[in-house]
């Protein structure tokens, strides 16, 4: 007798999603579509602004304009579509109760009460912080309260997820939980103890900061807190990516998954490690020990190895999906893949962008050569080819069957074709754009910067040509961002009526068992915990008894 | 496991760990590791405590200077510094306000100057020329005025 085995559970990986829950999922898939045009929207006029060509109407502020932008595009897009696509996933695959829908409306209301919180405090000029509101700049205190809101909400959100799977556990004794489910928990898990830390600076520090009840704040605890949450963050946008690439992919090329188990072990890792590397943030920075900044850089790496065994089971699911059709030949199987479906192009293009993406973030996490690139806007570059172009064209290349799924509509041929046009824009406007952005930043061009000359050096005269670059890139891809919110639009209130498949693959026939350890979730959050507090605990007590006087608020930088 | 996955997943093991192999005998054997002073100061009184009450360009050795720097919202002090090529210049910096950044483009001179603490950061320039220094953590509505430049004669 080897490692205990599960059972399959094929019966239940169809459920039916009714219409009460369809209009639940849809409302935060709503809120995703609405944020990417206003959001969009700021990238185009803070390319605009940056190229030196134009200068914003009204008085508006470029900082005010890009703490929109990062907000409603890196914080309520992403959360949102991430929501919904998971409430979606554990519909299908575990079921939801009355009651569980109930609250996850809950959880959507006060998500919504902080968005509008948060963003009428950017909108009125109080909270021009950027989305990283780094302490001893102080925005309104409804900026903060708005955030929170928005984290206890999502909270609330992945409570629901867990408690779906544990109804389903209890009624199928033994049985293996669905692989979706299965990635939707730890993702859950991911966000929950990530964001506990961003949760602490908000609550305990910025609060009563921002109230005046407290005088002072402590800047690099505040900054430590938040990078713990920081990089997670990007593993919880860059996780529902890898659960279409795991699961619809392989069905949508009409294959099967390539391995259970290496499926639920690469997102084990991820949960290991991308919380306790949160250092590598703050590497130039002084007050951190050295040493620590060094184990979390080793630690960076190791969630590579996740990344590359996601690599080769897509190749591997390509390859056997076109070699049992038939098609021979070395490169038989790459030609024939479904090119001219954009639920498969689409992505497809992401997973293209995360070669460089991946190669560019080694380099960020790199000790000394983050120092090179470290605030640059080669950073900018670097996250606009990881989430604007790998999370995002799979996030499109989700809603083209998603939404007419829960609307019950059709994904037309035409629109099909529109899909295409807008990957390929896309993919154009984002490789001038993030191109640019890469070069200009080797030179030393930083991130967050409205247009300077920067006393007329000869230096920044070299810049001006990149940015009217990156300004070229910044209008292809509005336009994308207009054609996608047209598809969008269209599938959800005008395609004909119909029945859009939920793309879901299922196993190999003889495919080994998957091991039973995988439903140990004691054991995993025991590893993670252990973790995080090797990582962080020596630096941040370190941190704490080491630090200075603390910083008064800071308005009138940001014109309040 | 298949027989492609470990020779795979063996060659990525090994480019990483050969990563992190290079990056720490970089950083411990040839001390280029990124800039992590510890010092503190009071933020509040950072014009009365040595050195910053009197920032400017010192020499403190054969061709070796210290640069005692202020950053403040949104200007360097000194700035418009001049040092002779060749020589070693250490920054010691911090900030009397908020958070800010100290780049000097073009060259690997990338640090945090955070309010309340010291930081400090070493460069050899053996190139003559005009060197812009910019700010590169935001730090408020005139952030992209905050630079100056170092000229290396
Ligand atoms: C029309 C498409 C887009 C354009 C033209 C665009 C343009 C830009 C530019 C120029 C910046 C840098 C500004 C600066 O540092 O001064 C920026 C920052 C950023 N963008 Fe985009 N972007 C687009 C889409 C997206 C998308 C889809 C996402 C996320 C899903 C995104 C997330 C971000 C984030 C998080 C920042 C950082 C903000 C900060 O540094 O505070 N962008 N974008
Ligand atoms: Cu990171
Ligand atoms: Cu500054």
């Amino acid at each position: 007798m080897g490692i205990a085995k599960l059972e399959d559970a094929k019966s239940s990986q169809s459920l039916p999603i009714t219409k009460p829950e369809s209009r639940l999922y849809m409302s935060f898939i709503h809120v995703a579509f609405i944020s990417l045009l206003i959001g969009g929207l700021m990238g185009l006029l803070q390319t605009l602004v940056r190229s030196g060509k134009f200068e914003l109407p009204w008085g508006i502020d470029y900082y005010q304009i890009l703490t929109v932008h990062g907000v409603i595009l890196g914080l309520v897009l992403t959360t949102y579509f991430i929501i919904g696509f998971h409430f979606a996933l554990m519909g299908k695959t575990v079921g939801i109760s009355e009651k569980q829908r109930k609250v996850t409306w809950l959880a959507f209301w006060v998500m919504v009460v902080g968005t509008i919180m948060t963003a009428t405090t950017i909108l009125l000029g109080e909270a021009s912080v950027l989305y990283t509101f780094y302490a001893p700049l102080r925005a309104h205190p409804a900026f903060y309260i708005g955030l929170a809101l928005v984290i206890i909400g999502s909270w609330v959100a992945g409570f629901v997820n867990w408690r779906q799977l544990y109804v389903w556990k209890k009624q199928n004794p033994g049985v293996k939980s669905p692989l979706a489910a299965f990635m939707v928990t730890i993702n859950t898990l991911l966000w929950f103890i990530a964001s506990l830390g961003v949760a602490a600076a908000v609550l305990i520090q910025f609060i009563p900061w921002s109230l005046g009840y407290a005088e002072t704040i402590n800047v690099l605890v505040s900054r430590t807190l938040f990078w713990y949450f920081g990089h997670p963050l990007v593993y919880f946008w860059l996780l529902p990516a890898y659960m279409a690439w795991y699961l619809v992919i392989p069905k949508i090329i009409g294959g099967k998954i390539f391995s259970d188990s290496l499926a639920r072990m690469s997102f084990v890792l991820f949960l290991f490690f991308s919380i306790p590397v949160g250092f590598h943030h703050q590497l130039t920075e002084p007050g951190v020990d050295p040493t620590w900044k060094f184990i979390q850089v080793v630690l960076t790496f190791m969630v590579v190895i996740p990344s590359l065994m996601t690599a080769f089971s897509l190749f591997a699911t390509f390859e056997i999906t076109g070699r049992k059709k038939g098609y021979g030949g070395l490169f038989g199987w790459f030609k024939h893949l479904p090119w001219k479906d954009v639920r498969f192009l689409a992505p497809f293009i992401g997973m293209l962008a995360f070669i460089p993406g991946g190669a560019g973030g080694i380099i960020n996490a790199s000790h000394q050569m983050n120092a090179v690139v470290h605030n640059t806007i080669w950073v900018t570059g670097h996250f606009h080819l990881t989430v604007a172009t790998t999370v995002i064209l799979t996030f499109f290349g989700i809603t083209y069957w998603l939404v007419p799924h829960l609307t019950g509509r059709k994904l037309t041929p035409q629109l099909n074709k529109l899909g295409i046009v807008q990957a390929i824009i896309w993919t154009v406007g984002m490789t001038i754009m993030s191109g640019a952005m890469h070069i200009v930043g080797l030179f030393g061009a930083p991130r967050r910067s409205s247009y300077s000359e920067y006393g007329g050096t000869e230096q920044a005269s070299e810049w001006i040509g990149y940015q009217l670059a990156q300004a070229v890139g910044g209008t292809i891809l509005f336009i994308g961002i207009l054609l996608m919110i047209y598809i969008f639009v269209k599938l959800t209130f005008f395609a004909p009526k119909g029945e859009e498949e939920f793309p879901i693959a299922e196993e190999e026939e003889d495919a080994e068992p998957t091991p039973a350890f995988f439903e140990n979730w004691k054991l995993w959050i025991a590893i993670t915990i252990a973790l995080i507090l090797f990582a962080y605990t020596i630096p941040f007590v370190d941190i704490i008894q080491n630090s200075p006087p603390g910083s008064k608020p800071f308005d009138f930088p940001i014109g309040r | 496991m298949h027989r492609h996955e470990k020779i795979w997943l063996t060659l990525s093991t090994a480019m990483i760990v050969g990563f992190f192999l290079i990056a720490g005998y970089q950083t411990f054997a040839l001390e280029m590791g990124p800039p992590s002073h510890s010092e503190t100061i009071d933020p509040q009184k950072v014009d009365e405590i040595e050195p910053f009450d009197e920032p400017g360009v010192y020499e403190v050795g054969e061709n070796k200077y210290e640069v005692v720097m202020t950053l403040q919202i949104f200007s360097f002090t000194p700035n418009e510094i001049e040092i002779p090529a060749g020589s070693e210049v250490t920054f010691t910096m911090t900030s009397k306000d908020v958070t800010h950044g100290f780049q000097i483009a073009g060259t690997n001179v990338n640090a945090m100057v955070m309010p309340g603490y010291i930081s400090k950061i070493t460069q050899t320039f053996n190139e003559p020329g005009e060197y812009l220094v910019l700010c590169n953590e935001y730090c408020g509505a005139g952030h992209q005025m905050m630079s100056t430049t170092i000229t290396v004669k």
